[in-house]
């Protein structure tokens, strides 16, 4: 009885206080108006906001398409009609003379490829491998922060060091002196993403190839890098595609050379500086082969993309439990 | 019997009684304190396979393990129980010294298996771990075939032999009850088994190199309760022919496939006895009240 009175009493008091207008500013339906109010005069300011972020975010968008598509239409524009079969056959001809190619070049960059990956590959690899299983955290801390200072020197630096330790001393520029500065522009990327990826691999289960007495190296070769190898073989895929469009490195290591090298310790000719000496020439055709040239350079950029997202795909494949 | 072999006996752990400690129990003295097991038992096991012997584990400064001593017996299945944190699984690790591996990771004492210690110096970790099989918590199969999981271990050893392979392949599937759903599907990536499938390849591959010991760490905890009873029944079957020692957190788990049981709290060996004593008559509180659910 006693506390339903009281409540009785609440409710009394609670009309009067409506009725006297002193709290019933914020009664319940108040609080909804009141919100409500404020909801709808902010409207058009939220929506606004809104706009801005969703059309801003994807304009930033599309001028990231554009730019790619822009440069590969005018490639495509400028360079396709002189890509034929003499583009990719011949050598390139002289002064005033129609036609020739860039078989040189094409050539060259593909040596030059092969020689970087010959001394990039086995050395950024080991040194990923060891940071991730076996360095001591001191050292391995040093060596990665090394990694990084390299990441950032200017590409035409790395060209004077190869210029200084094999140019200079053989008197002579070269295709090895150009593959190994390449070379060892890819190290830092490599070592890098292969630590990276090779310390993804669950620890357990490298103990449970320990555990069934595995030596520790073997576990590393036939467990830890064939589950990682998907993003080792992606991050030398990446590191090759940015040295194959490297100029600077080249432009006092393998130098260029109109005509077939004679050996991998003569100058060799290379797209980028075909491009590049092209480019700057006065003469109409040289230009068109310079797009050409850029053209087929950004077409084995992608093809070395494709390849590193093929492996990529099989590395899920293997990892996904589909049955 | 003398006097000296009696004295030797007490310092001896639990699983090593002889003929002569037949009388000391029927006197009713206890011959090694909390760690006493039946006349019948004893008899059945007259050396324990794995002695570990005042064993302290540090992690860096933390104190994992502190002095526990006890005795595996052979051929038969051990269960460690205890709370989170009490060192179960840190003492498991020792016995196939997987604790290598972890940086200031720490140990005293000894843990001998057959006669030798296993942390002298001159141990081959490697041979070591393959007469001492483990199997983990999660499962995990190497991204490989079925066939080349299991035949994994063998290769290792050196085995080149197509049909060797393929016969020792054949024989730890079939010990690992699994033999029958993969045997058409061998090729196929180990990662597309299941769940409990993929456990019991696990202990198929280490079957495959023919351990003596085989430790678990919390071998069902992932696996739904179809699977853990697959799982159960397969570790009832290999304790005639192995060394079964279990990590559980599952009570129910450890009266069912283990015929001893020690249970450890805060890094120290409470209790160590035949199953049936410690989940029927306790000596120590602390056992009886981890057992009725009191803490852990």
């Amino acid at each position: 009885m006693n506390g339903r009175k009281s409540f009785k009493d609440d409710e009394f008091s609670f009309d009067m206080n409506t009725m006297t207008g002193i709290s019933s500013a914020w009664s319940e339906t108040k609080i909804k108006e009141r919100v409500l109010t404020q909801f709808n005069q902010t409207r058009a300011r939220r929506n606004i906001i809104n706009a801005t972020a969703v059309y801003g975010l994807s304009f930033c968008a599309i001028l990231v398409l554009f730019c790619l598509f822009n440069i590969i239409f005018h490639l495509l524009v400028q360079g396709f009609s002189s890509l034929n079969r003499d583009f990719f056959l011949q050598l390139p001809k002289p002064v005033g003379e129609p036609g020739g190619g860039t078989a040189n070049a094409i050539v060259g960059t593909l040596i030059l490829l092969i020689v970087a990956v010959l001394v990039g590959v086995p050395i950024g690899l080991g040194a990923g491998i060891y940071l991730s299983e076996y360095a001591h955290q001191r050292f391995a801390q040093a060596v990665r922060f090394t990694t990084d200072v390299m990441n950032g020197i200017p590409s035409i630096v790395f060209g004077i060091f190869a210029w200084t330790i094999l140019v200079v001393p053989f008197k002579s520029f070269s295709a090895l002196s150009g593959g190994i500065a390449l070379g060892i522009m890819m190290i830092p990327m490599i070592t890098r993403t292969t630590e990276g990826f090779v310390r993804m691999v669950p620890v357990p289960l490298r103990e449970a190839g320990l555990a069934i007495g595995t030596p520790k190296w073997r576990v590393i070769k036939d467990i830890v890098v064939p589950s990682s190898l998907g993003g080792i073989v992606t991050g030398i895929m990446v590191s090759l595609a940015r040295v194959a469009g490297e100029t600077a490195p080249l432009l006092f290591t393998a130098f260029g050379n109109h005509f077939w090298h004679s050996s991998l310790l003569a100058p060799i000719a290379a797209l980028p500086l075909q491009i590049f000496s092209y480019a700057i020439s006065p003469f109409e055709d040289w230009h068109r082969q310079a797009w050409a040239g850029a053209l087929v350079l950004i077409l084995i950029v992608f093809v070395i993309n494709l390849c590193s997202s093929y492996f990529v795909g099989r590395q899920r494949r293997m990892f996904s439990s589909h049955k | 019997m003398n006097l000296n072999d009696q004295t030797i006996g007490n310092d001896i752990l639990p699983g090593d009684i002889r003929p002569h400690i037949n009388t000391e129990l029927q006197n009713g003295k206890p011959l090694f304190v909390s760690h006493r097991k039946p006349l019948e038992e004893s008899l059945e096991n007259p050396i324990p396979q794995i002695m570990v012997k005042e064993l302290n584990f540090y992690y860096g400064r933390q104190k994992a393990l502190s002095k526990v001593s006890l005795g595996i017996p052979a051929k038969k299945a051990t269960a460690l129980i205890g709370p989170s944190g009490c060192g179960k699984s840190t003492l498991l690790r020792t016995f196939s010294r997987m604790n290598d591996l972890i940086a200031n990771a720490r140990i005293e004492g000894t843990v001998t298996i057959d006669g030798r210690n296993i942390y002298d110096r001159d141990t081959d970790v490697v041979e070591l771990r393959r007469r001492v099989g483990m199997v983990f918590q999660k499962s995990t199969p190497f991204p490989k075939s079925i066939y080349d999981n299991v035949a994994y271990g063998l290769r290792i050893v050196g085995i080149r032999d197509k049909k060797t392979l393929d016969q020792i392949v054949e024989k730890s599937l079939r010990q690992a009850v699994l033999w029958e759903e993969v045997k058409d599907n061998l090729g196929k990536s180990a990662l597309a088994l299941s769940g409990g499938q993929q456990q019991r390849l696990c202990i198929a591959r280490a079957l495959a190199v023919g351990p003596e010991i085989l430790l678990m760490d919390e071998p069902c905890s992932a696996l739904d309760p179809n699977a853990t009873a697959r799982i159960e029944e397969l570790i009832f079957e290999l304790k005639d022919d192995y060394t079964v020692v279990i990590v559980t957190h599952n009570m129910q788990q450890a009266v069912r496939v283990s015929d001893f049981t020690a249970f450890l709290y805060l890094g120290e060996l409470i209790e160590f006895g035949s199953t049936q004593k410690i989940f029927t008559v306790p000596k120590d509180r602390r056992t009886e009240a981890y057992l009725t659910g009191k803490f852990g």
